[in-house]
């Protein structure tokens, strides 16, 4: 298949509008539909463009959109879409209750693609490499979907259909991403393998568990890279709901977990060593999170 | 065509653009300032690293329609009006924080966002803060040591070679 490696320019001509409110953006993705692509921070769609894997015949920026930009912490917390890697990182409420997702973040490629790039364009874009989306899977969060017909919302666990495929519909727009807040005795990590700190993920893993003393009273284990979609791990979970946490625990959790993935071998990783390195995240990941369950409740 | 206004280095520039047209292109095609580099094109190596509204972009990474309406600065308005170099770029050049200089605009602009907001980063900070800025010839030590220097920070403890 011909394949354009020249990245110096976008080749294809296209339209261009930045609308200045959603009612706007909804009106443009009515008109333009399937020819439409969404802007956000453009960290991976231009790039796409360059190499024309995707060529539309419309680019809309939600760059205008204010209302997008929001982080309000309330009972529980929400990210506006267009908030930034980089914000979402420092944002006091994500960095107090939502400790693994701060690391997803911070983890994110390097500085200035953290300050462009969106939590909302992270999860979108619907790589199975999203270093966001294990943390927001192991939180339980939801997307906020509008169009011009309403609004739904929808799982973080519906939400990724396939190597690039959301679960967004034509004329929908994602607006905001809600963490329910955290129970108390909670505690998360994220980890991740890469080469260099630029490069997506060999594996990551996002983990959140509530602690009641010496129980694991509920947890989610989610991974990425190692599947057509970032995923949910149910086998590893049940393996500890209810258990006394511990060392052996914890590694039969990462057992099954390094088990149940679905890797595949590409230029990053072989298959052997991403189930490898996997069993080894998963364990160090609940480890931390449970270290830090235990922190939460002395204070 | 779309119209497009922006404060470069402290000017009104205004063009014509199409959708298509980068920041990066615009900035060196249009307004003929080639100081901002092209290296990969593909967001990694930050040669092309501007600031838009103050904060440090990868102007190949971005639509010029994109900043339409912003402050946009340049490695061309670093120096004084009369050529004097601001304290980051005299401190790469009293390190030797260059050697072909192709990375060198995109370093700087980089550097000057850090010390904006941390005035006085550690060395760990400073390396964080550059891994999207490759430097081919791998001159990083130098120019760690000149970012240490322009923050008013001692060097020697920095490793030499």
């Amino acid at each position: 298949m011909y394949m354009n490696t020249n990245t110096r320019i976008i080749a294809p001509e296209f339209d261009f509008a930045q609308p200045k409110s959603l009612d706007e953006g909804f009106a443009l993705m009515d008109e333009h539909g399937a020819d439409a692509r969404l802007i956000a921070g453009g960290t991976d769609l231009l790039v796409q463009m360059k190499m024309e894997r995707i060529s539309p015949a419309w680019v809309i920026s939600l760059a205008r959109i204010d209302e997008l930009r929001a982080i309000t912490a309330g009972k529980g917390l929400s990210l506006g879409a267009m908030a930034s890697i980089k914000e979402v990182s420092v944002a006091a409420p994500v960095k107090a209750g939502y400790a693994a997702l701060a690391e997803a973040c911070n983890a994110y490629s390097t500085v200035s693609i953290m300050l462009m790039g969106t939590i909302g364009g992270n999860i979108c874009n619907a790589s199975p490499a999203a270093d966001t989306a294990p943390a927001l899977l192991a939180f339980d969060a939801v997307a906020v979907v509008k169009s011009a017909r309403g609004s739904r919302r929808v799982a973080m666990a519906d939400f990724f259909a396939g190597p690039g495929k959301s679960a967004l519909k034509p004329g929908e727009i994602l607006t905001a991403i809600e963490l329910p807040e955290p129970a108390a005795g909670s505690g998360s990590a994220f980890l991740k393998i890469s080469r260099v700190v630029a490069d997506i993920s060999q594996v990551c893993v996002g983990v959140s568990l509530v602690r009641d003393g010496d129980r694991i009273t509920d947890c989610r284990i989610a991974l990425g890279s190692v599947a057509p979609t970032p995923i949910r791990i149910a086998g590893a979970e049940a393996a500890l709901g209810g258990q006394k946490g511990g060392d052996a625990v914890f590694d039969k959790a990462a057992e099954i977990a390094a088990r149940d993935i679905k890797p595949i071998s590409d230029a990053r990783a072989s298959e052997s060593y991403r189930r490898h390195a996997a069993r080894i995240i998963v364990r160090d990941a609940l480890k931390t999170a449970w270290q830090r369950a235990a922190e939460g409740a002395a204070k | 065509m779309i119209q497009v206004k922006m404060t470069v280095n402290g000017k009104e520039k205004s063009g014509e653009v199409e959708g298509r047209t980068l920041l990066a292109s615009f900035l060196r095609d249009t307004l003929g300032l080639t100081g901002t580099h092209v290296g990969c094109d593909t967001g990694q190596c930050g040669a092309c690293t501007v600031h838009v509204d103050g904060v440090a972009v990868k102007s190949c990474n971005m639509l010029a329609a994109e900043a339409d309406g912003a402050s946009v600065d340049t490695i061309e308005g670093q120096a004084a009006p009369d050529g004097t170099l601001n304290a980051i770029q005299q401190a790469f050049q009293d390190h030797h924080g260059l050697q072909c200089g192709f990375c060198t605009p995109g370093m700087v602009m980089s550097a000057a966002a850090l010390l904006k907001d941390n005035p006085r980063p550690s060395e760990a900070e400073i390396r964080f803060h550059l891994s999207g800025n490759i430097c081919r010839c791998t001159g990083y030590h130098n120019i760690v040591k000149a970012i240490m220097a322009a923050s008013g920070q001692d060097v020697s403890a920095i490793a030499a070679e």
